[in-house]
């Protein structure tokens, strides 16, 4: 059974990569991620908005206060030096790179165009194989308009390769009016990956506080519909990889996506979940359903049931939908 | 010039580099001013920085300066190149072992910024007080005057404590030489090395203790053999002077700085001459060549080596022209012949003319003076008034200077406007707020002339003493020669005046030259501005023709994103308008240096920055100064002009910073002041007040508990007294049944709030429409000023509520006490203050305090005014400051006091019965004081009784009357920081908690020496980056809780007041209740902290931080295991977070990650691990059962079988 596939122009042993999150900020999770299977891994993201605040937060603190009062005129010993800004995320991709043989790939999240690129290089040189760009961005400004967010991402994208020679992956949010065309623009700018979708922190309302809150809530299966629809309708329509993630847990959502079009998957709420170990089960499983279905490679069966190649086009169209409301019943009252 | 390294450092710097230079042992201990050197040493030795010798030296902490004169002593003892450094109160304590290591012949250098002595008031400032004390000591004494000699007088007196085996006093003055910025040239390393006698350090290491060869030390003596013993070491006391000489002419021959034991400066022919040491000689140098100049024969001779005081060469280094000698003194020795100086001069005299050593055959006229003491000015023109005196017919001898004494009439008068400012120096002063950055933009400045031009630079700043709203003055001189100017800046050429709110109450425009260059920072625009000022602004502006500029910095700052820090826009004004640099050469200048100071914090604070400087020029502005005055508009007076004749006469001038022009009279002779004074300042510090929506208060009162100010309370009151409220004035009904029929209201006190915000974070109500509002909602406080002024007044006049009626243990009925303790100068949103309000609350009418020096100390009572402060009938909290370590024996001398005059009172009553009558005996002797009730009904008692004795003359009746309030319960409290329990007066501590005598203890926990900036104690938990744990705490909290239970008759709880507030309260009633030892330690947040938001959140931050249990909170009461229950009651759950959530929500911590990111990990690891261990253990205790002798239960007998 051959399960290689390419990503970003790597040659992977299997479509399984460990996502950029909180798992992959330890290098023996990263190796534990490779004896069970990881293709590759995504490294945490280095957040440029964390490391400009960190200078502030740094900034105010060791001068809040000082130079007021005789006796304390300052509060804290003042460091020769501090480890600020990349440096500990670069030597994470030095370790990561030393403890496994599988390719470690970067993940840069902001949502400007500064600093960026040389964060990025500075990853290039401490030895990532690729990078995934995690733009993020929720446009609550109401005088900015959509051609102006999607401008952004184009910056992005081609100040970062204009810097870097390996290849980049950006992950996206699906919050475009015309994701086909937004994916188009990207592939054009020169991404060589694309990964569907990013999840945002989703605010919530905390009735005991009155506070409106964040936290961090796992995928659930049902996010996969997601990027099944938007990796199938791109597959063959643009040169990008496709990577599927949000809502990947079993085998069967890995083949669904692959079939869908994807290069790979990203994984990770299932492996918070069930342990990293779980990638055998997931690998093993997907090796059972390949060989009694009698498929014989993973390049055989991607992009399958893409909208291009799968037997109803339409199906991925907004029609589909429609069909399914008004196929749908209540229940009959009791 | 161009050879020599310079650099621009205060004289703590330029000490602490030589010292670490060259040992290899430092203990050490903070104490202003000298702390700075032992936080250098500490963060030079975490950072790995090596010595001359190759090898990173030892940098101890210890529980005090007795400690580190100890442990500095043992390393002597065994060999170590050490030093130590302290000050003041600090050089006391090492008193007893600087005489064993003088006597014992170890070469040693202590290293003291001289402060004054605590006397009648403690002072952090400089003197030779702490100098003197030590004169005895047989240590050698070497005074440096300048931050240059400081540093070269470091090395010195290393080089000769070797060969002459005698240990050093290196003294510099405090605050004027220790915190003093100069330009110095930087001594090598090997002239450093050159200069050390390696054969004399051999030989120290030789004589050093060792079984491989050893020795007795430390014998004890009988008369037979001590006297002999103690004048063998006479020679090398006899050689050292020489020997110091002998390293002074080696360093001039190396260095190119020429220094004597005595140095003349003068008219070779003087017939009248000053002689003193320290930062004074600096000042005097420069009165007497400008005195010379012009004519006048006269000369100062500048004591270098006070100990061993050498006669001869003391005599030698006076032209025999001389006919007339002022000695001046910089301290105070009430009843001696004369101050100590002025003695040794006189003893010289007296024997050099006596056996012959000096060309003088009579002795000279020599008169003894004082000045200076705790930095009092000292300048040129009162030099001069000294000369003056000198050529009176009678001159006035043990005059003061510097003062006007219209008590004994010393003071000698001096000209105010006599100068001697060389027209080739620039001279600008800045008047900053604390928080905008003034002052360090200003050092930078220094560096940026000092370090990039060829001229000299000096800086000398002056601080607020309250911490919150603080003003800073900065003085620079910029010069092409030497500047020796140690006095403040009074003719400035350049003022710049950072915060328009300083026009309301200082004239800023004083110190400013005829024609000299004037910069505010205004919101107004050059238009308006002129308007705005007050009369005498405008009349000095108009008289000097001065050139007036005016920027919006706040608005750059805020527009450039760096909020309030107007520092680098101010500083590129001063570039552009003082001419000290070409302006486009000072522009990049700054930039550079911005690069250099930010650099290392990351990139985003060097943008912003920058930008700041790009956008300032274009908002600079020259304002047109009219012809003539157009205000009207007075300044502002220190205090409220309703103050009492003393608080507005006398604090009311401190409060201006017009202190220096008050005469003796005006003070006390014993240093007790009035306390209700806080209330009268009025500072205005808030730019935003919170205002209460009444309609959305659910009447908690925990915005008025958490209140750090007391400026935000609560009444409960009948309806009739709103009659004539002020329109705005809020009430509404009262919600708490127990207050049924009467009307409630919160108000804030808008002119003496510092908006820290802590009441609206803690608010739990919300509106129910925009739940973004609370209950109270800041609102900027100018547009409210006057009507919210009227309401506080309004509400001060409203009843209070009846003592008796009051739930002490629930907040929201508690609160509602009158706060004795209010409008602290303490940091906005101080951590410390709720609790000492609260306990001012509950106990304040009968409280009697004594108070650790710190913070507690210094917001409590630091001049110019007290929060401590009264009710309706006069009572309140009194409170006195003894010292730092021994703050817990104080308390207990009260308590001693107070029992035994309560004692002696109650027998006296009891032979008074006759004329008294029984029933009245017996109320008073066996009253029941255990609640509000009874503590009044007794003090009905105690009236009566002392009307009945207004018409006893008996022995009896004339003992009882002035002890007879001692009738009343009196509640003794013992407050400090956990500097002062945790270390420095944890000894005395445990033995006043083991006396078993009814005090109570209130440790006011930081977890760190706040008041002197931020030194690690033993209540530093692990992992924090503290000063002197610059490389992050290595070992786990003490628990100071846990020992004192260990007694099983000591109560002790531990609280936090943001996490559990009626927890809090239930501990300070328990404890008070308590007729034994109590131990209250409550966690205080602290700006040293560097809480992730701000202080305004603190009360958040020990929720936090009792949610991850690394702070537990317990009552420990004996009177419940007396009960046969378990004494320990754990009052906060399993840790629901882990302690890294908290540990990274403050800078404390945070900083370890930043600076060394493995040990942050390995650190935090630990202190997980001991927060888990803590709980377990006190979870086993707390839930252990015991009977009434604290023993496990006996299980219950088998029934015996049928």
């Amino acid at each position: 059974m051959d399960l290689t596939t390419t990503y970003l122009g790597l040659t992977l042993r299997n479509p399984l990569v460990l996502s950029a999150s909180p798992l992959s900020e330890n290098t023996d999770n990263l190796k534990r991620a490779q004896d069970a299977g990881a293709a590759a891994v995504v490294l945490h993201s280095l957040f440029e908005e964390q490391l400009r605040r960190e200078s502030e937060e740094l900034d105010y603190h060791m001068s809040h206060g000082t130079e007021s009062f005789a006796e304390a005129l300052s509060y804290f010993p003042e460091p020769a030096e501090y480890r600020l800004g990349p440096e500990d995320y670069l030597e994470h991709i030095a370790k990561a790179k030393a403890a496994v043989n599988i390719p470690v790939i970067a993940s840069l999240n902001g949502a400007s165009v500064g600093g960026w690129t040389e964060y990025a290089r500075k990853c290039q040189e401490a030895g990532a194989d690729a990078l995934e760009l995690n733009i993020y961005y929720i446009p609550t400004r109401l005088e900015l308009t959509a051609a102006e967010v999607e401008q952004t991402y184009i910056d992005i994208l081609k100040a970062v390769k204009g810097v870097v020679t390996l290849p980049v992956a950006v992950k996206l949010s699906p919050f475009f009016s015309s994701m086909g065309n937004m994916a188009r623009r990207l592939d054009q700018a020169g991404a060589n990956g694309l990964v569907l979708f990013n999840r945002f922190y989703q605010p919530d309302i905390n009735l005991d506080t009155l506070e409106v809150e964040h936290s961090v809530l796992l995928s659930t299966p049902q996010a996969r519909r997601l990027p099944l629809r938007w990796i199938a309708v791109l597959y063959g329509r643009i040169r990008a990889d496709l990577a599927a993630t949000s809502g990947i847990h079993n085998a069967y959502d890995v083949l669904k996506v692959l079939m869908a079009g994807a290069s790979v998957t990203m994984l990770c709420s299932v492996l918070m979940k069930q342990g990293i170990d779980f990638l055998r089960v997931i690998e093993r499983e997907m090796r059972t359903w390949m060989e009694q279905h009698e498929y014989e490679s993973v390049q055989q069966l991607q992009g399958s049931l893409s909208q291009k190649n799968c037997p109803d086009p339409s199906a991925f169209e907004r029609a589909q939908y429609m069909r399914i409301l008004t196929s749908w019943r209540p229940p009959a009252s009791s | 010039m161009s050879n020599k390294q310079y650099t621009t450092i205060d004289g703590n710097e330029a000490v602490s580099y030589a010292s670490y230079r060259l040992n290899e042992v430092m203990a050490i201990y903070p104490i202003t001013p000298s702390s700075n050197m032992g936080e250098w040493c500490d963060q030079w030795a975490a950072e790995g920085k090596r010595n001359v010798w190759g090898t990173i030296p030892s940098v101890v902490e210890m529980q005090s300066e007795g400690g580190a004169a100890g442990a500095i002593h043992g390393a002597l003892q065994t060999g170590a190149l050490a030093n130590t450094y302290t000050a003041s109160q600090g050089l006391l304590l090492k008193i007893p072992n600087m005489f064993k290591i003088a006597g014992e012949l170890l070469p040693t250098v202590f290293h003291v910024s001289a402060r004054t002595l605590a006397t009648h008031a403690l002072s952090i400032f400089g003197d030779h007080s702490d100098i003197m004390a030590a004169r005895s000591t047989g240590f050698a004494m070497l005074g440096a005057a300048s931050v240059q000699e400081a540093m070269d007088f470091a090395v010195i007196a290393q080089a000769a404590t070797f060969p002459s085996r005698v240990p050093f006093v290196h003294f510099f003055d405090g605050f004027r030489t220790s915190h003093e910025v100069q330009k110095i040239h930087v001594v090598p390393d090997d002239v450093m090395r050159s200069l050390m006698d390696m054969d004399a350090i051999a030989a120290h290491r030789n004589r050093s203790m060792s079984p491989d060869r050893p020795v007795l030390r430390g014998t004890a003596q009988n008369p037979d053999a001590f006297f002999q013993g103690r004048e063998a070491c006479n020679p090398y006391f006899d050689a050292c002077p020489g020997i110091v000489q002998k390293v002074m002419d080696d360093f001039a021959q190396k260095v190119g700085r020429v220094y004597q034991l005595f140095q003349y400066v003068g008219a070779p022919d003087a017939e009248r001459l000053v002689i003193l040491m320290g930062s004074g000689c600096e000042t005097a140098h420069e009165a007497v060549d400008y005195l010379v100049e012009h004519g006048e024969k006269v000369g100062v001779l500048k004591v270098r080596l006070y100990r061993p005081f050498d006669m001869k060469r003391f005599l030698a280094s006076i032209p025999a022209t001389v006919k007339s000698i002022a000695v001046l003194d910089r301290t105070k020795e009430p009843g001696a012949a004369g101050e100590p100086l002025y003695q040794d001069c006189v003893a010289a005299f007296y024997e050099g003319v006596a056996n012959g050593w000096t060309p003088f055959k009579t002795m000279p006229t020599i008169i003894g003076g004082r000045y200076g003491l705790s930095s009092k000015e000292f300048t040129p023109a009162m030099v001069k008034a000294v000369f003056d005196n000198l050529q009176a017919a009678q001159p006035k001898t043990h005059f003061t200077v510097g003062i006007h004494d219209d008590v004994s009439h010393t003071s000698l008068d001096y000209d105010p406007e006599f100068s001697t400012e060389g027209g080739d120096v620039i001279r600008a002063m800045f008047y900053g707020l604390g928080a905008d950055g003034t002052v360090g933009a200003n050092k930078n400045s220094i560096k940026i002339i000092g370090e990039g031009t060829g001229n000299y630079a000096q800086g000398y700043f002056v601080y607020d003493s309250r911490k919150s709203g603080s003003m800073t003055v900065s003085h620079l001189r910029f010069g092409p020669s030497e500047i020796r100017s140690t006095y403040l800046v009074s003719k400035a050429n350049f003022v710049a005046c950072h915060q328009p709110v300083f026009l309301e109450r200082h004239d800023v425009i004083k110190p400013l030259v005829q024609g000299g260059t004037f910069l505010l920072n205004t919101p107004y625009s050059k238009d308006e501005i002129w308007e705005k000022l007050p009369q005498p602004i405008q009349e000095g502006l108009v008289r000097k023709q001065a050139k007036f500029y005016v920027i919006d910095a706040t608005h750059v700052a805020r527009e450039s994103g760096m909020g309030g820090r107007i520092n680098t826009i101010m500083q590129a004004c001063f570039f552009a308008l003082s001419g000290v640099l070409p302006k486009d050469e000072a522009i990049e200048a700054i930039k550079y240096s911005i690069q250099k100071t930010y650099g290392k914090k990351g990139e985003e604070v060097v943008r912003k920055n920058i930008e700041a400087v790009n956008h300032t020029l274009a908002n600079l502005h020259q304002v047109a100064v009219p012809a003539r005055v157009t205000s009207t508009e007075p300044l502002q007076p220190g205090v409220s002009p309703d103050a009492p004749e003393y608080i507005r006469n006398v604090l009311g001038k401190l409060a201006l910073n017009l202190g220096d022009e008050l005469p003796v009279s005006a003070f006390p002779c014993d240093g007790t002041f009035p306390t209700n004074s806080a209330r009268y300042e009025k500072r205005n510090l808030a730019l935003d007040i919170p205002v209460w929506d009444e309609k959305t208060c659910i009447q908690c009162a925990k915005c008025v508990a958490v209140c750090p100010h007391a400026a935000i309370r609560m009444k409960v009151y009948n309806p009739a007294a709103l009659a004539g409220a002020p329109p705005a004035f809020k009430a509404v009904d009262a919600r708490s049944p127990d207050w049924k029929g009467l009307k409630f209201t919160l108000q804030v006190a808008p002119e003496d709030c510092t908006g820290c915000t802590l009441c609206v974070e803690v608010c739990p109500a919300r509106n129910k429409t925009e739940a973004k509002l609370k209950a109270i909602n800041m609102r900027p406080q100018a547009p409210l000023r006057l009507q919210e002024r009227e309401n506080w007044n309004f509400f001060l006049g409203l009843p209070e509520m009846d003592r008796r009626k009051i739930k002490v243990t629930q907040l929201r009925s508690q609160q509602v006490m009158q706060p004795l303790f209010e409008f602290s100068g303490a940091c906005a949103g101080c951590g410390e203050t709720p609790y000492v309000k609260m306990l001012s609350q509950l106990f304040g009418d009968r409280a009697i305090i004594a108070n650790a020096t710190g913070c507690s100390s210094i917001y409590g009572g630091n001049l110019p005014t007290t929060p401590y402060a009264k009710n309706h009938d006069g009572r309140g909290p009194t409170w006195c400051n003894s010292l730092f370590e021994d703050n817990a024996e104080f308390g207990l001398g009260f308590r001693v006091s107070i029992d035994k005059q309560k004692a002696f009172a109650e027998d006296l009553v009891r032979t008074l019965a006759p004329s008294l009558g029984q029933d009245l005996v017996d109320g008073l002797v066996n009253a029941r004081q255990t609640d509000e009730a009874g503590i009044i009904q007794q003090r009905e008692r105690v009236a009566a009784l002392k009307q009945k004795l207004q018409g006893n003359g008996s022995l009896e009746a004339r003992l009882l009357l002035p002890i007879a309030d001692h009738l009343v319960r009196k509640s003794v409290w013992i407050l400090g920081g956990d500097g002062w329990a945790y270390d420095i007066g944890y000894g005395g501590l445990d033995h006043v908690l083991a006396s078993g005598r009814d005090v109570n203890v209130l440790v006011l926990d930081t977890e760190v020496y706040s008041n002197t900036g931020g030194q690690a104690s033993k209540a530093t938990p692990r992992g924090a980056v503290a000063k002197f744990a610059a490389g992050g705490k290595q070992m786990a909290k003490k628990d100071l809780g846990l020992m004192a239970m260990i007694y099983g008759n000591i109560y002790v709880a531990s609280v936090a007041m943001g996490a559990k507030d009626e927890q809090t309260l239930r501990a300070f009633v328990e404890a008070e209740s308590y007729p034994g030892p109590s131990l209250i330690i409550a966690y205080s947040h602290c700006i040293a902290h560097g809480i992730a938001v701000d202080m305004g959140v603190g009360m958040r931050q020990q929720r936090t931080l009792v949610n991850t249990g690394q702070w537990l909170l317990y009552r420990y009461d004996p009177r419940r295991a007396d009960a046969g229950e378990n004494p320990l009651q754990l009052d906060s759950t399993a840790a629901k977070l882990k302690v890294q959530e908290f540990l990274l929500s403050e800078n404390r911590f945070k900083m370890l990650t930043k600076s060394r990111p493995d040990e942050a990990k390995r650190l935090f690891a630990l202190a997980q691990k001991d927060v888990d261990t803590r709980w377990q253990l006190y979870a086993h205790l707390s839930s252990r059962k015991q009977d009434v002798n604290g023993q496990p239960p006996k299980p219950a007998a088998t029934p015996a079988a049928p």
